[in-house]
């Protein structure tokens, strides 16, 4: 029974097959089961070490990674741009490959440039995870979050998932559209027209800007961040009408005729695009959602590393 | 490729009941004792054996699943990742005697990673090793079996295959399978 991924890399969900996604899932498993143990940890990874690289600011995702690598027993560095040589004029592949040559097998790389883990897969040979790149993809999260609607429903293939939110600026929106489409799920994206890409419509998913219409067509409410960062014109008048518009709340959820799995991938802005009477359901699984991310960042650590290095 | 059968059906049950008689008599009344399979084959073999001391005690003695996957030594070193599969132990181990149950016993290395994992799970009182099938003079390690089925000499291009009814098998069937005619 042996069976490996068909990629070297995790760049993004785009060069996944099906049977490596559910590889990912059945290996996340037993790792779910490894992390619910007093010993959390096996020794899988201890000849490994994987830098973490991050060009771009995060909480969730490193803690994640390196909880994931620890509990893996790899070795494990971290280096964040904020006080490194990036701001004395280095290049993205002087960086990493300065960071490489001191003996480093794996590189979790998050950088708000789309495309950079690509960029750099094409140069060194340590396997990458795009831990997300600007607006591109974010596949750890889109793994995790199809995960838990696994865990939750009992299946992916079949089900409804709307996005709802900042779908434009979002790297989880589009990664989470491939990893559904990938597992048989359909997917409706909602939000202000202007935070909906144009092209969107050529992946096959639904476009409504009426979460009412949205909400009551899914099974599963993926909810989203505005990413005010990301966005240096206004897209919609202020936080307050977007949030009389597209904010999640209990009336809305009271309307409708079933109830629905709400996921959000964090950080949540109470009282924007979901409130707290929502979050705090029991028909949310946000938390669930953190604790997987774990197991899954395991799975692919694991399967990546399991590829072997002559 | 040549095969031969080492053991088939009524003969296994045989060796079957011998080793369950022979755990009876240093365990009885299997107070403190467990089983622990491991995966993913020494899982059916270990089940028989639950099932023969079953018959023989009156009473289902507790019966775990050890997966070795995530332990191994051999990590980064194979053509082909293995897959991993469920370990399911629904009892402590502390204080425990368990009887791990494999089905072959080669060079060793899986029964070190065994000894690994189940550390994880607790400090058993004491560790015996239950083997089907013992290919002896084959050893890595420092390892050898309390309870053997059979011992078999072979060679490193030769390969053990057991088959059990419980995986599709129209029968269960031992066979050892020149490697290099294949």
């Amino acid at each position: 029974m042996s069976q490996a991924l068909s990629v070297p890399h995790l760049l993004g969900i785009k060069s996944l097959t099906e049977s490596d996604i559910q590889l990912i899932f059945e290996t996340a498993d037993e790792f779910k089961s490894v992390i619910n143990r007093p010993i959390k940890k096996v020794p899988s990874l201890r000849d490994i070490t994987i830098a973490n690289i991050f060009f771009e600011n995060s909480t969730r995702t490193k803690l994640s990674f390196e909880l994931a690598e620890k509990r893996l027993s790899a070795d494990v560095v971290n280096f964040s741009s904020g006080n490194s040589s990036v701001k004395k004029g280095e290049t993205l592949l002087d960086t990493v490959n300065n960071i490489l040559s001191m003996k480093v097998d794996m590189v979790v790389m998050r950088h708000s440039s789309p495309g950079a883990p690509h960029f750099l897969s094409r140069y060194i040979d340590a396997n990458i995870v795009n831990a997300g790149d600007g607006t591109h993809e974010h596949p750890t999260q889109a793994l995790l979050d199809t995960f838990s609607i696994r865990e939750k429903l009992g299946d992916v293939s079949g089900k409804k998932v709307a996005i709802l939110g900042d779908i434009l600026h979002s790297r989880v929106a589009l990664s989470n559209i491939f990893a559904l489409q990938k597992l048989g799920a359909e997917v409706m994206v909602c939000g202000p027209n202007t935070l909906i890409p144009k092209y969107l419509g050529n992946l096959g998913v639904k476009i409504t800007s009426n979460i009412r219409e949205a909400l009551h067509w899914c099974d599963v409410a993926n909810v989203l961040r505005i990413q005010l960062e990301r966005q240096h014109i206004k897209f919609f008048p202020s936080l307050r009408e977007y949030s009389m518009h597209f904010g999640l709340n209990k009336q809305l959820l009271a309307e409708l005729d079933k109830p629905i799995t709400i996921l959000h991938p964090g950080p949540i802005n109470r009282g924007v695009e979901i409130t707290s009477d929502v979050a705090d359901s029991d028909h949310a699984i946000i938390l669930d959602q953190v604790e997987n991310g774990v197991a899954v960042r395991m799975a692919v650590l694991y399967l990546l590393a399991s590829i072997r290095q002559n | 490729m040549s095969k031969r059968s080492l053991l088939h059906s009524r003969l296994l049950d045989i060796t079957v009941s011998r080793l369950a008689q022979q755990l009876v008599e240093y365990h009885y009344p299997f107070e403190n004792s467990v089983l622990l399979g491991m995966q993913p084959r020494g899982v059916f073999f270990a089940s028989r054996i639950a099932d023969k001391l079953e018959e023989i005690l009156g009473h289902r003695v507790p019966l775990g699943k050890l997966d070795v996957t995530f332990y191994r030594d051999d990590f980064r070193r194979r053509i082909k990742p293995i897959k991993a599969n469920t370990t399911e132990i629904p009892f402590p181990l502390e204080n425990k005697r368990v009887i791990l149950v494999d089905d072959v016993l080669y060079t060793g290395r899986t029964v070190r990673s065994a000894l690994d994992a189940m550390i994880d799970f607790g400090r058993p009182a004491k560790v015996e090793l239950l083997i089907l099938i013992d290919r002896v003079y084959s050893r890595d390690l420092p390892i050898e079996p309390t309870y053997v089925g059979k011992h078999v000499n072979t060679l490193d291009s030769q390969r053990v295959l057991v088959e059990w009814k419980e995986q599709g098998a129209k029968e269960d069937n031992i066979w050892l399978i020149n490697k290099e005619e294949a």
